[in-house]
């Protein structure tokens, strides 16, 4: 039938819906209701084990995920303030740590 | 033996209530003995689509709540004498139905009738749950379509943890029931094809019901499709179902369009 799509100039959409789908439900299939609560849990933790180090301000971290058929993606994009300044003093060798101040978030 | 089944789906819209009369219309003009249930309460549509709005006097919160009798809330249809309706109420109290007096009007039922279907409210709330919650199978409603799919996945996982049945460790036997399935569209590749979708719930198929006007000429009539014009497509493919829900093993015919016109060309093996 791809012949009639293709008078109508269009890609049949079918094949694309069934994709997602099979992509959608292999997820939600494994992981039920749990999943948001564990996105939750590691973005909480990571930042947690990130604000021991560094200053970072709650809205400037961003995150997105992708899942995929084999892979999945979590990424969490952190800003992190003076890394220019940083940079610069990472060549001298007295180059200190600084305690970031407890956030009140 | 009599057998509760539940006719569900997750998504609204799809054809539950329409289903519901449709398939408890086609068991009883063959014959057997039926009771449909309305369990959604707060927006009772099945005593309109059955065409027995004016005759609601009792309801199944009533007998639930032991206001009324069983026996008092039925009532018989006129058009087929062994086909009974049990209406929901308009009452907006969520708390209404108790899993003590549902389990306990379902037993009733079963003693009464072959076949007991329950209409489930569209969702996944307590509604939901206690329609389903006694079913010996279910007919999940889906529709070719991406939401309705990924909803009746969901349904799908509900009867398996959720239900009586469940719980005991026994299976619940479940069907799929296509609705609202458009042949040209589907020929021109712009609607989920019925392999793709059987093979995403990989769950087996009960009917393939297409798109028609006789549908909605059927609930303007108050008027299941089977008896309003049992000749026509969506009542053969009830008529065709109801043989597979009894355990026949069937070819299920594929509308595909011709010239406008439903054919019913070519046929397939359930899988």
């Amino acid at each position: 039938m791809s012949f009639l799509a293709n008078l109508f100039g269009r890609k049949s959409s079918a094949p694309i819906a069934r994709d997602r789908l099979q992509i959608l439900l292999a997820h939600e299939r494994v992981a039920g209701e749990g999943q948001s609560e564990l996105i939750a849990k590691l973005q909480e933790e990571i930042l947690e084990v990130i604000k021991r180090h560094l200053a970072i301000d709650q809205d400037k971290v961003q995150i997105k995920m992708d899942r995929g058929t084999g892979v999945s993606m979590l990424e969490i994009d952190i800003e992190v303030p003076e890394m220019k300044a940083r940079e610069a003093k990472a060549s001298e060798a007295t180059d200190k740590v600084e305690q970031p101040e407890p956030s009140s978030a | 033996m009599a057998k509760v089944l539940v006719v569900t789906s997750g998504k609204g819209g799809v054809g539950k209530t329409t289903s519901t009369a449709a398939l408890g219309a086609a068991l009883a003009q063959t014959g057997k003995n039926v009771v449909v249930v309305d369990f959604d309460v707060g927006l009772r549509n099945l005593d309109l689509v059955m065409g027995a709005e004016r005759r609601v006097v009792f309801d199944l919160i009533n007998v639930v709540q032991g206001d009324a009798k069983l026996a008092q809330a039925l009532i018989r249809d006129k058009r087929v004498e062994t086909l009974s309706i049990l209406p929901a109420s308009q009452t907006r109290d969520k708390d209404a139905l108790t899993p003590e007096g549902v389990a306990r009007v379902i037993g009733e039922l079963r003693e009464k009738f072959d076949w007991v279907i329950c209409d489930s409210p569209a969702g996944i709330e307590r509604g939901a749950q206690l329609a389903m919650h006694h079913a010996d199978q279910a007919i999940v409603v889906t529709n070719p379509e991406v939401s309705s799919v990924r909803d009746s996945d969901r349904i799908i996982g509900m009867l398996d943890s959720t239900t009586e049945r469940a719980k005991k460790g026994e299976k619940i036997d479940k069907h799929l029931l296509l609705t609202r399935y458009d042949p040209a569209r589907a020929a021109r590749g712009e609607m989920l094809r019925t392999d793709d979708v059987l093979e995403i719930l990989s769950i087996p198929l009960l009917g393939i019901v297409p798109e028609s006007e006789e549908v909605l000429r059927a609930s303007n009539l108050g008027t299941p499709v089977t008896l309003s014009n049992p000749t026509s497509a969506p009542a053969r493919a009830y008529f065709e179902a109801i043989r597979r829900l009894e355990g026949e093993k069937l070819d299920v015919s594929v509308p595909t369009e011709r010239k406008g016109l439903f054919d019913w060309l070519f046929k397939r093996s359930v899988a």
